[in-house]
């Protein structure tokens, strides 16, 4: 797949402050006031502005509300829905925290959930598609979950769990990999299959269609060097993962030391993050590009 | 729930109206429906009335649209402002373009004709041209079939008085057995479709005889990967295995074909040649009576085997000498196998299916007919085995003997004309006998002696000087090659560039792309053309073009005469030219402005009428020195060319009820355009096969004007003019060949068909056969421009066979440097399996200089595309004795495109190669370029 | 909208027959030309003079070679557009509900009214069938002809895709594949048509008839061998067979 940057910054940004705000949402930290602002700022702008850079790869833009109404059977529309839904309340939620100095509990929890399920329906907009065996797979939810509530504790400062929740999301990621370096081989689909020749011999692509590219080899042939693919994936696991362990576990004295490494981890992470994401688009293999002997 | 959904119109409005005419994005002339909107061209259609193509239409039909609005489209007259080749001009007005022609062509009118070189190339309108030229008086015409495939046409019309091309087709209705050599898509693009898809339905074999199996060979049945150049050996084989079984149609070639005339023995100067009595009429031995009898009386049975003994010598008849010469273990599959890369077992099971099909699967149709001896027949018998072959037979300089022997092969079966067969097209079939013979006399201000081109039979028909020294610019018509039927257009150039045989003035083109895809040695041609004698002119010293479009060959033109559209004018497919038959059918055609041209152009064919009318040439003046037609519709019209006969055979009388013969009719075009843009006229049944000898079919012909008396003749196996060459080289009469020749006119000029190696001096090294096909979706350089057509083939790579990819170490995308004894050029090279193991290919024509068609000088055509002819010669390399031959069948003149030799080397890599070799300097683009997005919609 | 119905009146589609396809692209070029006109936005293309040409089309045509165990390569066209599969994933994913399947006959069109361009239902299918247009910005797939199949200004004989018109060697078929007595189906069932990746469960209503089997002459050499007995096997043998032969034809002496 063509990794669009909208895409990856969309996943990314918005994987983080919905993580965030499933924290906010369950009172992690219970934050009220001034701080309160900046926690939800963050949040909200992370959200907010991984939504809106979705819309950038949009045809239309100015049509994306109807993006809302196929809940019943769509998952991008459920996400946007969920998104919606997530944003409103937690909005409401925030407007207590910082205005109110309360905490609506129940709110915070349904702000929560939807949080989740925002970035849940979003993996499933991958997850759901079997023309791309590397996303079809459980793992998929898991990544997009894990990664979201890792981040999201990063970002709230959720000491307790952050570092398991960065073990258990980079296991994970370790898991997504390996599995889904496979994934193709074992969907079954190949040339064979896609033309309904494989049972009379060795199928190959020979001329193309066109000599011209179109939209389909643009956005869904994307070839990534083995070696390339190696260094991003060591990059985005250590920027990713364990340099904001290392970051967060290391004990340091002084509070502004302790903001500056916890700043640092998010940044990392966020780094990481934006790295594994590239890596999930760019060596997504559609199976049309097996029609035009690409994969 | 209810499902919802939009609420669609299904029933928009289509068009405002539909305008009928003739495509011309390629020589097919398929019908189309042209839907106006808003008086714009908004969608084009096949047009299911239309005989050729009954509807449907190819991807450069319904392309039309983008060339009719190409941004190459030329503007205005142009006069060259900078060097040749430069593509730098200025516009000017149609009054000057067409008083400097006249200022160039009046002169050498008035002193010397033959300095005007006319060629034109695949218009369809050469008896229109031709016309001209004569009228002009210069020898030097032809169209394009020089290069193309005259061994096609000569062969087909010295054997059976038709040929392929699209002069003929499988009877595709009944037809079982297919067999076809050499084509990729060939001028009945659309009709080989449409009869390959209908006997493929019917389970009917295809055979694909072809080093390449893509396009028709590769939805073959049977896929014959032979080594280019050999088909004739492997046809020569079958015709053994086919005789010594004794599968051959004894019936139909004693009744029908001149295997049983007497061929005379006698030494001396008749020597071979066909014995005749005091009439002229060839003699054979009736079976009936034992006697000696002209071929054609009623009763007789001409014998294929008795013998006539006079005066001590004995004459057999040409079957004996076939048998002979056949029959030889020379031709067995066994010694023939290896050659021609097909094996022994699957030429016998080839021959063994065509003899199965052509005897065992035999039917009848209950058609009454009689024949020219009078006899009459109550049926017609069907031998459902159909061939058809086009230039991958033809482009070999063995390519005249090699479609010979295919012919012979076909009646050696009798399946020519015949149900199930192969059939002609009006105004074919049509023996040498009715067509012309070639004339070059010049004389200064006076028209030619007669058509500039025809049929030799004999010596005395050469276009030769008083001297012996060639008569036309092209030397066709030269012992050189001497049933040259169509010119050759590929030496004009390089002819009049070394003043051999003499100088021209001018050089006066239209519609060939002469400095780039129908040049060989593209490069050398850029050079004549461009070329300077020691005064520091042009070596060529004028040159005129017409094209629609803003071409290379634009470039090296003096004065450009820009011609319209296919949409914007009116042409004429006439039976006096390339027309629109079909096997059961006469039919004609003409284009009309559907569109109004928004530019300032103008037909071509009319521009030739304005100049003929501003010199006043004899055919295009009336007795009181007025001009007989203002422009080509008005000679569309009224022009006759015998009493009744004019261009279009249609609406003819003065109230357009006439077919074939009458009066002119002013309201022809109207009534065509009424009719849907052509006009057919059916062959009665009983009359529509067997044509040649069917007295039904004769009697319709002269009704229609194709004859004017009824021509029955026999098929020639034997091919009397051409033993009157060898008997020349034999020292036999006055006109002698010059001492090179002698032996090489001996060899090849053989009245029965034989086989020699094409392989060229020089080739040493150059082991790899290299071939160019023409892709369906585009025809060669045109569509090039068309913005829809370019994305399916915006470049060529060379197609390599897996086992030259492995020993030379290339994977796609690689590229490789390709040498062959004349040139050097270095391509993107990509694998292909199904192909002969020796073979590289690539597709025909996508290379562009960069500048031309409009296109950006970044235009994958420029950069990754290159041609083929870069690595092919005019001429061969030198000979010991340092002569250099044309590169040509040395029968026919035909260009010899497919004997290329050449070697492959893997070259640098990708990142630093970035253009294909070699890559010329941008010509200026007279047009600009095209625009950046297009967002084609004309309604609404 | 996005919903599947759950079943349609018809299932209106096309076979291709890979037997008789030469790849001449007339289908390509033909649907450009009635789909740049007709239903929605033209079909746009960029840079269509320069250096990268790229446009939008709902048509092509593949080649791929299979090379059986034994044997020559073989070469085989493929053309290729939307199969409007009955179980189409590029429907359900569509968050606007621009992407339908019709009740009446299982077309699956896009309402470009309200498509906003996201690109999820190309990605969703795995036939490479659908194309961004990228000048209006909406999404582009065939639409089975839906503006000619039923189209009252057309002549009946018309109101077939613009693809199947046009091409040339008639491999492509148009009708009901849910009648099974519709010619299609027919065909379909006498030649084994399939369905391409089957695996994803999109159940395609279009049907690809396979080639049939290639290269078999040689081993019918048995079959044939004896009708290529020679007559004889010196030379003047065969004129003694000739003179027997011709005495046998019609008119001839017994
Ligand atoms: N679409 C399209 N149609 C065209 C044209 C076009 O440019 N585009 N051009 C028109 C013109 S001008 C012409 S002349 C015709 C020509 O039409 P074709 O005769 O089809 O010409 P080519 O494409 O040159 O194909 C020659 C074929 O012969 C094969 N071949 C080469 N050498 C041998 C050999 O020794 N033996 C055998 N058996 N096969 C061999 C090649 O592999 C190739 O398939 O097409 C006309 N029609
Ligand atoms: N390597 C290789 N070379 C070959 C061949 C091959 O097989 N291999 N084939 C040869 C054969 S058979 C042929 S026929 C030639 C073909 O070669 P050409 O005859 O040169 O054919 P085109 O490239 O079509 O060029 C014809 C010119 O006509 C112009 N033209 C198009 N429409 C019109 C019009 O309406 N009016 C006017 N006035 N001009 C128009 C075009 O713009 C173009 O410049 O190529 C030959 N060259
Ligand atoms: S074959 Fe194609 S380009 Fe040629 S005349 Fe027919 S429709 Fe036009
Ligand atoms: S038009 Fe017909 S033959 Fe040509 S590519 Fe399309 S399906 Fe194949
Ligand atoms: S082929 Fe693709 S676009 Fe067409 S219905 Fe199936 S999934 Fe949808
Ligand atoms: S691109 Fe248009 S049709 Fe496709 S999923 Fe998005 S909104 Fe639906
Ligand atoms: S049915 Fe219509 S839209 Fe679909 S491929 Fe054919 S021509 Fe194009
Ligand atoms: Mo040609």
């Amino acid at each position: 797949m063509h990794p669009a940057p909208s895409v990856i910054i969309f996943t990314t940004l918005s994987g983080l402050g919905f993580g965030l705000l499933f924290f906010l949402g369950i009172g992690q930290p219970a934050v009220t006031g001034t701080v309160a602002f900046v926690f939800y700022a963050i949040a909200f702008g992370l959200a907010c502005g991984g939504l809106l850079a979705s819309t950038f790869h949009l045809g239309h833009p100015e049509r994306a509300w109807r993006a809302l109404t196929q809940w019943k059977s769509s998952w991008l529309s459920r996400e946007g829905v969920c998104a919606v839904g997530a944003l409103i309340v937690m909005g409401l939620y925030a407007l207590g925290a910082v205005f109110m100095d309360s905490h609506w509990t129940l709110l915070g929890w349904i702000g929560a959930a939807l949080s989740l399920a925002t970035v849940f329906t979003t993996s499933m907009i991958y997850t759901q598609l079997k023309t791309i065996p590397r996303w079809n797979m459980e793992l998929t939810p898991a990544v997009f979950l894990s990664f979201s509530l890792a981040g999201g504790a990063l970002l709230a400062g959720a000491e307790a769990v952050a570092p398991w929740l960065l073990a258990i999301a980079g296991a994970v990621q370790l898991a997504y990999w390996a599995k889904g370096d496979k994934a193709l081989e074992t969907s079954g689909t190949n040339l064979g299959t896609a033309t309904g020749l494989g049972d009379r011999g060795a199928v190959r692509a020979f001329e193309p269609p066109h000599t011209g590219s179109n939209y389909l080899l643009r956005e869904f042939v994307h070839v990534v060097g083995r070696k390339h693919a190696q260094k991003l994936r060591m990059i985005a696991f250590t920027l990713g993962f364990v340099l904001p362990l290392l970051l967060i576990l290391t004990p340091v004295q002084g509070l502004v030391i302790k903001h500056v490494f916890a700043a640092l981890a998010v940044l990392s992470h966020l780094a990481g993050i934006a790295a594994s994401r590239w890596l999930f688009f760019a060596q997504a293999e559609h199976v049309v590009g097996l029609y035009y002997g690409k994969r | 729930m209810t499902h919802q959904q939009p609420i669609l119109d299904t029933s928009p409005k289509v068009s405002d109206e539909i305008r009928k005419t003739t495509c011309y994005m390629c020589a097919c002339r398929c019908g189309i429906n042209v839907h106006m909107k808003n008086g714009k061209v908004a969608y084009i259609e096949g047009n299911r009335d239309h005989p050729v193509n009954k509807g449907v239409l190819c991807a450069k039909g319904s392309a039309g649209i983008m060339q009719v609005n190409a941004p190459s489209r030329l503007k205005a007259p142009m006069l060259r402002t900078g060097p040749r080749g430069s593509g730098q001009f200025k516009e000017i007005t149609w009054d000057e373009a067409l008083a400097i022609a006249v200022g160039w062509l009046e002169p050498v009118r008035h002193e010397a004709p033959e300095q005007l070189a006319f060629f034109t190339g695949r218009d369809q309108s050469q008896s229109f041209t031709s016309f001209w030229a004569q009228s002009y008086g210069t020898p030097n015409y032809a169209a394009h079939g020089g290069f193309c495939s005259v061994n096609m046409a000569t062969a087909g019309i010295y054997t059976m008085g038709g040929a392929f091309w699209e002069f003929g087709q499988p009877d595709w209705e009944h037809t079982k057995l297919f067999l076809l050599f050499g084509v990729a898509e060939d001028h009945d693009s659309n009709p080989i479709k449409m009869g390959i898809g209908k006997i493929k339905k019917r389970g009917a074999r295809v055979i694909g005889v072809n080093p390449i199996r893509s396009g028709y060979n590769a939805i073959a049945d049977d896929w014959v990967g032979i080594t280019p150049g050999t088909d004739g050996l492997f046809i020569l084989s079958m015709i053994h295995v086919l005789m010594k079984a004794g599968k051959i149609d004894l019936d139909y070639l004693s009744r029908y074909t001149n295997a049983p005339v007497l061929v005379n023995a006698s030494e001396g100067p008749e020597k071979g040649l066909l014995m005749r009595d005091a009439d002229g009429k060839m003699l054979v031995i009736d079976r009936n009576t034992g006697k000696l009898t002209p071929f054609d009386q009623p009763g007789v049975r001409p014998d294929l085997s008795a013998v006539y003994e006079k005066d001590g010598v004995t004459h057999r008849p040409v079957f004996h000498q076939m048998a002979e010469r056949y029959l030889a273990d020379e031709y067995a599959p066994e010694a023939v196998a290896d050659k021609c890369g097909i094996p022994a077992k699957r030429i016998r099971a080839i021959a063994g299916e065509l003899a199965r099909v052509a005897f065992d699967e035999a039917f009848e149709l209950d058609h009454e007919w009689t024949d020219f001896r009078g006899e009459k027949h109550t049926k017609m018998i069907g031998r459902p085995v159909a061939m058809h072959s086009m230039r991958g037979v033809s482009a070999h300089a063995n390519g005249f003997q090699t479609c010979r022997a295919l012919h012979v092969l076909q009646i050696l079966l009798g399946t020519v004309e015949v149900p199930g067969g192969f059939r002609f097209k009006p105004p074919y079939p049509k023996p040498v006998e009715a067509h012309p013979t070639p004339h070059c006399k010049s004389t200064p201000d006076t028209p030619l002696d007669g058509p500039h081109l025809g049929f030799v039979r004999g010596p005395e028909h050469l276009a030769l000087k008083e001297d012996g020294s060639p008569a036309r610019i092209d030397k066709a018509f030269t012992w050189e090659n001497p049933m040259s039927a169509h010119g050759l257009m590929h030496m004009v150039i390089s002819n009049a560039h070394a003043g051999d045989p003499y100088k021209i003035d001018t050089l006066f083109m239209y519609m060939a792309n002469m400095s780039w895809n129908s040049s060989m040695n593209t490069k050398g041609v850029m050079e004549m053309l461009t070329d300077k004698d020691e005064n520091g002119d042009y070596k060529i010293p004028h040159i005129i073009y017409s094209d629609a479009y803003s071409s290379e060959m634009v470039a090296f033109a003096d004065l450009i005469l820009p011609d319209t559209t296919y949409l914007e004018r009116h042409d004429c497919i006439s039976l006096l030219d390339r027309p629109i038959c079909e096997a059961d059918a006469a039919a004609d055609a003409i284009r009309w402005p559907v569109i109004e041209p928004d530019r300032d152009v103008r037909g071509f064919q009319t521009v030739l009428i304005q100049l003929a009318n501003r010199m006043k040439l004899p055919g295009f003046t009336n007795e009181d020195r007025t001009a007989k037609w203002k422009d080509y519709a008005d000679y569309i019209v009224n022009h006759e060319r015998k009493p009744g006969i004019g261009p279009l055979s249609g609406f003819r009388g003065e109230d357009g009820s006439k077919t074939g013969r009458g009066e002119v009719n002013p309201e022809q075009l109207n009534q065509y355009i009424e009719n849907g843009g052509f006009h057919v006229a059916h062959i009665p049944e009983g009359a529509d096969y067997y044509k040649p000898w069917n007295t039904a079919y004769q009697d319709w012909a002269v009704g229609m004007g194709l004859y004017d008396s009824p021509q029955p003749y026999l098929f020639q196996l034997y091919v009397e003019p051409m033993r009157k060459f060898q008997l020349a080289a034999e020292g036999h009469g006055e006109r002698q060949p010059p001492e090179h020749l002698r032996q090489r006119v001996k060899d090849v000029m053989d009245p029965l068909p034989i086989w020699y190696e094409t392989d060229q001096q020089g080739n040493e090294g150059f082991t790899v056969n290299a071939l160019t096909q023409r892709p369906m979706a585009m025809y060669h350089s045109w569509g090039t421009q068309n913005a829809w057509l370019r994305q399916l083939h915006g470049r060529n790579p060379l197609y390599v066979p897996t086992k030259l990819m492995r020993e030379n170490n290339l994977q796609d995308g690689d590229w490789a440097k390709i040498t062959s004894p004349h040139g050097e050029i270095t391509v993107p090279v990509m694998e292909m399996a199904a192909l002969n193991d020796n073979t590289v290919w690539t597709w025909n024509a996508i290379g562009k200089r960069k500048g031309a068609w409009a296109l950006e000088e970044d235009a994958p055509e420029a950069t990754k595309g290159f041609l083929l002819n870069h690595l092919i010669h005019e001429l061969l390399p030198a000979k010991g004795d340092g002569m250099r031959w044309a590169n040509s069948d040395p029968i026919t003149g035909q260009a010899a495109w497919f004997d290329l030799k050449v070697k492959i080397e893997k070259a640098a890599a990708p990142s630093d190669m970035q253009e294909s070799q070699p890559a010329f300097p941008a010509q200026e683009s007279p047009v600009g370029t095209g625009p950046k997005e297009l967002k084609w919609k004309v309604g609404k | 909208m996005t919903e599947l119905p759950n079943s349609t009146d018809r299932k209106m589609g096309l076979v291709i027959d890979l037997d008789t396809c030469v790849g001449c692209h007339a289908c390509v070029i033909s649907c450009k030309g009635w789909n740049t006109e007709n239903y929605g936005a033209p079909l746009s293309d960029q840079n269509p003079y320069g250096g990268d040409p790229s446009g939008t089309f709902l048509n092509r045509v593949h080649s791929y070679e299979v090379q059986p165990e034994q044997g020559h390569a073989q070469l085989i066209h493929f053309p290729k557009s939307c199969l409007h599969c009955e179980d189409a994933p590029c429907v359900t994913v569509c968050p606007t509900g621009a992407s339908y399947k019709r009740v009446e006959d299982g077309i699956v069109l896009v309402n470009e009214d309200h498509c906003i361009g996201c690109g999820l239902c190309a990605w969703s299918c795995p036939y490479g069938a659908r194309e961004l247009d990228l000048a209006e910005g909406v999404m582009k797939k065939c639409t089975l002809c839906v503006d000619r199949i039923y189209n009252e200004n057309l002549p009946e004989v018309d109101r077939i895709p613009s693809c199947v018109r046009t091409c040339p060697a008639g491999a492509r078929h148009f009708g009901d594949l849910g009648d099974p007595d519709s010619d299609v189906s027919k065909l379909v069932a006498e030649r084994g048509g399939m369905d391409l990746m089957p695996e994803l469960g999109t159940k395609p209503v279009n049907k690809y008839l396979p080639p049939r089997p290639k290269d078999t002459i040689e081993e019918e050499i048995d079959i044939l061998a004896p009708l290529l007995a020679p007559v004889a096997e010196e030379p003047q043998g065969f004129m003694g067979w000739l003179d027997k032969a011709l005495d046998k034809l019609p008119g001839g002496a017994n």
